[in-house]
C-alpha cells in the first residue's frame, strides 16, 4: 500500500520539482561553506604571515582572527537560512506532494 | 614536534581526553580534596537521581528507550547535541591550548565547528525521514538484514568502546585533578553512574543529564568570561594589546602556528573530524529523539549555535587568561611566572575561575565539568546498548520477532556490560597512552560508518556486497593506519619507525571505503543486488518527503 503511496508521489510533477529545487538549494550551500572552509585552510597553509597582520594601521585586531569569526557567524547564518527556508516553503511543498498522493488514492 | 603535539592535543580536546594527553598532566599529583566541587557536584547528581528516576517510570517500550519516545523537542535536542560536542575537555583542552598557542586554538575551533552545516544540509533530513532507533537502520534499509546491520553494529561498537575507555581514563585523571578522588574510585563512580542513567532512565534521562550539563557548562563558561573580560573593559583590542605584550610569543601568538607545518596531516584531521562527527553513533542517535525532519533541522541549528557561541568564550576566555592566570606567582609551582603551572596545563580555566570568583566558581567549574564527562560516557553507552540490544540482538538473532519488554531487558543487561567493560578497561589502561584509541574511534568513524551511511542515502547503486566491503574495508583500513603510525607503532609497541607516516587516517582510509564500496556495488549483477536497487524508488520518496518515516504525524 505504501509502495503505491510512493509511486504516486514520485510521478507527481511537484515532487520532482521540490527534489530539483531542495536539492539545488542544499548542494549550493554544501559548496560555498566546503569552499570557505577549505579555501580557509589553504591560507592557514600557505599565508600564515598575512593571517597574523592587522586589518589595518593602529588596530589592533589580527586579519586570521576576524576572517575566522567572521566564518562563525556566516556558517551559522547559513543554517539559519537553510532551516527557515526548509521548514516554511519546502515543508509546504512536501506536504502538499503527500496530500495529493492520498486524494488520488481515495 | 611542536606540531605533533599540538595535534594530539587537539584530537584529545575534541573527545574529551586531553587531561590523559600528555606528560604534563599524567604526571599530574593528585590534589587536595576540593570540598566546595564534591559539594556541587553531589547536589548536581541527586537532582540526575531524581530525573533518572521520574525517566524510568515513562520509559516502557524500546521507543522510550532508545528515542524517548521522538518527543525531544528541537531546542532541547540542540542543547543535548551541543553538550555531546562540549566535553569536559573542549572546556579545559581548548582553552589552555588559547593559552599556550592562541590563534591556533582558534583555527581548531573552526574546524569542529564546521562538520554541523555539513550534516545539517546534506543529512539531517534524510537521516531522520529514513531512521528509526540507530544509523544501521538507515545502511539496512533496502540491503540485506543480516550482513549489513550486523557489520554497522559491529563498526558502532568498535567506536563506541573505543571512545567509551579513552573517555574513562581521561574521566579517572580529570577527577583525580579536579576533586582529589582516587583514579580507582573515579572510575567506579563514573561507571556506575553511567549505567543507572542509561540502564533506568534510558534516552529520556541520558538527554535531561545532557541538557542540563550543557546548561550549566554555558552558564558557567559565560559566567567567568564575563569576569575576566571586564577587566580589558570588554575591548577585544585591549585585551590583543595587553595579551601580546606579555606572552613570551608575543604578536606570534596570533599568527597560524603548529597547523601549517604540514597541511596533509591538517587536511586528514579536517576530513576525519567533519566525517568522523557525522559517523559517530551516539551523535546518530540523536535526530531520532525529534518528532520528525522539521525538528531535526531546528536542533542543529540550536546545536551548532551553541557549540560556536561556546567556542569563541572559550577563545576569550583562554587569551583573558595569559595576563590574568600567566602574570599571577600563585598559579604557578614555586611561584615562578612563566614556569610549570599548578596541577599541569589543562587547568588554566581553573585557575582563571579561582582568580576572578574564588573557590566557589572554581568547585562549580569542577562540578561541571565532572557532569560533563559523564553525560558523554551515558549517551555513548546508550549508543553501545542499542547497537547490542536493537541491531544485533531484536533484528539479526530474533528476526524482529523479539518483545519490547525483551529487548528493553537486553539493552539493559548490555549497559550493564558496557558499563564492566569501560570500568576494567578503564583501570587497566590508567598509565598508557590512549590517544590511538581516540584516533581509531574517529577514524573507524569517519572511514566506516560515514561511507556507507552517505552511499546509503545518496547512491541507487549500493548493494549489499558493495556496502560490506566498503564498511569493512573501511574498518580494517581505519585501524591498520591507526596501528602502523607513530602514536601506537612507536609510542606504544615501542618499534623504531612508523610505517605509516601520518597520524590521521582519514584522508587515506575514507577513499578506500568509498572506493571499494562503489566497485564491489558496480560489479555486482546478482538477483539480489537487483531486486535491492528496485527498492530505492520507495526509499527515495521516504527520505525526501517523510512519508512513512517513524513517529511522523498521520497525515
Amino acid at each position: 500500500m505504501s509502495s503505491e503511496m510512493y509511486d504516486r508521489m514520485r510521478s507527481n510533477p511537484k515532487f520532482q520539482k521540490l527534489v530539483q529545487v531542495r536539492g539545488r538549494f542544499q548542494w549550493t550551500l554544501t559548496i560555498i561553506v566546503l569552499v570557505m572552509f577549505y579555501g580557509y585552510f589553504m591560507l592557514i597553509a600557505f599565508a600564515p604571515g598575512l593571517l597574523g597582520k592587522k586589518i589595518a594601521e593602529g588596530s589592533m585586531w589580527p586579519i586570521g582572527y576576524t576572517l575566522e569569526l567572521f566564518l562563525f557567524i556566516f556558517f551559522w547564518l547559513t543554517t539559519l537560512y537553510y532551516v527557515i527556508r526548509s521548514n516554511s516553503e519546502f515543508d509546504e511543498m512536501r506536504i502538499d506532494v503527500i496530500k495529493d498522493a492520498q486524494k488520488e488514492g481515495k | 614536534m611542536k606540531h605533533l603535539t599540538a595535534l594530539t592535543l587537539f584530537l584529545l580536546t575534541l573527545t574529551g581526553l586531553a587531561h590523559a594527553a600528555g606528560p604534563p598532566i599524567a604526571e599530574a599529583a593528585k590534589q587536595a580534596t576540593n570540598w566546595h566541587a564534591i559539594g556541587m557536584f553531589g547536589f548536581f547528581v541527586s537532582i540526575t537521581f531524581g530525573i533518572t528516576y521520574w525517566a524510568s517510570k515513562r520509559t516502557k517500550t524500546t521507543n522510550d528507550f532508545y528515542v524517548a519516545g521522538g518527543g525531544i523537542t528541537g531546542l532541547q535536542n540542540g542543547l543535548a547535541i551541543a553538550g555531546d560536542y562540549m566535553s569536559a575537555a573542549t572546556l579545559l583542552g581548548l582553552s589552555a591550548m588559547a593559552y599556550g598557542q592562541g590563534y591556533d586554538a582558534y583555527i581548531y575551533m573552526l574546524a569542529f565547528f564546521a562538520g554541523w552545516p555539513i550534516i545539517l544540509f546534506m543529512m539531517a533530513e534524510r537521516l531522520r525521514n529514513l531512521g528509526k532507533f540507530t544509523f544501521a537502520d538507515i545502511t539496512s534499509y533496502r540491503l540485506n538484514q543480516n550482513s549489513v546491520r550486523t557489520m554497522a553494529a559491529i563498526s558502532s561498537l568498535v567506536v563506541v568502546i573505543f571512545y567509551l575507555i579513552a573517555q574513562m581514563v581521561g574521566a579517572g585523571q580529570l577527577i583525580k585533578l579536579l576533586f582529589g578522588l582516587d583514579y580507582n574510585v573515579a572510575i567506579f563512580l563514573v561507571g556506575i553512574l553511567m549505567v543507572i542513567y542509561v540502564a533506568f532512565g534510558g534516552m529520556m534521562a541520558t538527554t535531561w543529564v545532557q541538557i542540563i550539563k550543557a546548561c550549566l557548562l554555558l552558564c558557567g563558561g559565560t559566567l567567568v568570561m564575563i569576569l575576566a573580560f571586564s577587566q580589558f573593559d570588554f575591548s577585544l583590542s585591549k585585551l590583543f594589546t595587553q595579551v601580546e605584550a606579555v606572552h613570551k610569543l608575543g604578536p606570534k601568538l596570533m599568527y597560524p602556528g603548529a597547523l601549517c607545518a604540514d597541511p596533509i596531516t591538517a587536511i586528514s584531521l579536517g576530513l576525519g573530524l567533519m566525517f568522523g562527527t557525522a559517523g559517530l553513533p551516539h551523535i546518530l542517535m540523536r535526530f531520532f529523539t525529534v518528532n520528525n525532519a522539521k525538528a531535526a533541522r531546528v536542533s542543529v541549528l540550536y546545536a551548532n549555535g551553541f557549540t560556536g557561541y561556546f567556542f569563541n568564550v572559550i577563545f576569550i576566555m583562554g587569551l583573558c587568561a595569559v595576563v590574568i592566570v600567566g602574570q599571577n606567582p600563585e598559579f604557578f609551582e614555586g611561584g615562578k611566572i612563566g614556569g610549570k603551572l599548578i596541577g599541569g596545563g589543562n587547568m588554566v580555566v581553573m585557575h582563571l575561575a579561582k582568580s576572578v570568583g574564588g573557590n566557589m566558581l572554581l568547585g562549580f567549574l569542577a562540578a561541571v565539568a565532572f557532569a560533563t564527562i559523564l553525560a558523554v560516557v551515558a549517551g555513548l553507552a546508550l549508543a553501545g546498548a542499542a547497537a547490542i540490544s536493537h541491531d544485533l540482538y531484536a533484528r539479526v538473532i530474533k528476526k524482529g520477532k523479539a518483545t519490547e519488554k525483551e529487548e528493553v531487558r537486553v539493552s539493559q543487561m548490555a549497559t550493564v556490560g558496557l558499563g564492566l567493560i569501560a570500568v576494567v578497561l578503564g583501570i587497566a589502561f590508567e598509565k598508557q597512552n590512549i590517544a590511538f584509541m581516540v584516533g581509531l574511534a574517529f577514524g573507524v568513524a569517519a572511514a566506516a560508518n560515514f561511507p556507507v551511511l552517505i552511499l546509503s542515502m545518496y547512491w541507487k547503486g549500493l548493494t549489499t556486497r558493495g556496502a560490506l566491503w566498503g564498511g569493512y574495508g573501511g574498518v580494517i583500513s581505519a585501524v591498520c593506519f591507526v596501528l602502523f603510525s607513530k602514536s601506537v607503532w612507536v609510542d606504544v609497541i615501542g618499534q623504531k619507525a612508523a610505517l605509516f607516516p601520518y597520524t590521521q587516517p582519514a584522508l587515506f582510509a575514507m577513499p578506500i571505503a568509498f572506493g571499494l564500496a562503489y566497485l564491489m556495488s558496480v560489479t555486482d549483477n546478482s538477483d539480489s543486488a537487483k531486486a535491492e536497487k528496485e527498492l530505492w524508488h520507495d526509499q527515495y520518496v521516504r527520505a525526501q518527503t517523510g512519508f512513512g518515516a517513524s513517529g511522523a504525524s498521520k497525515h
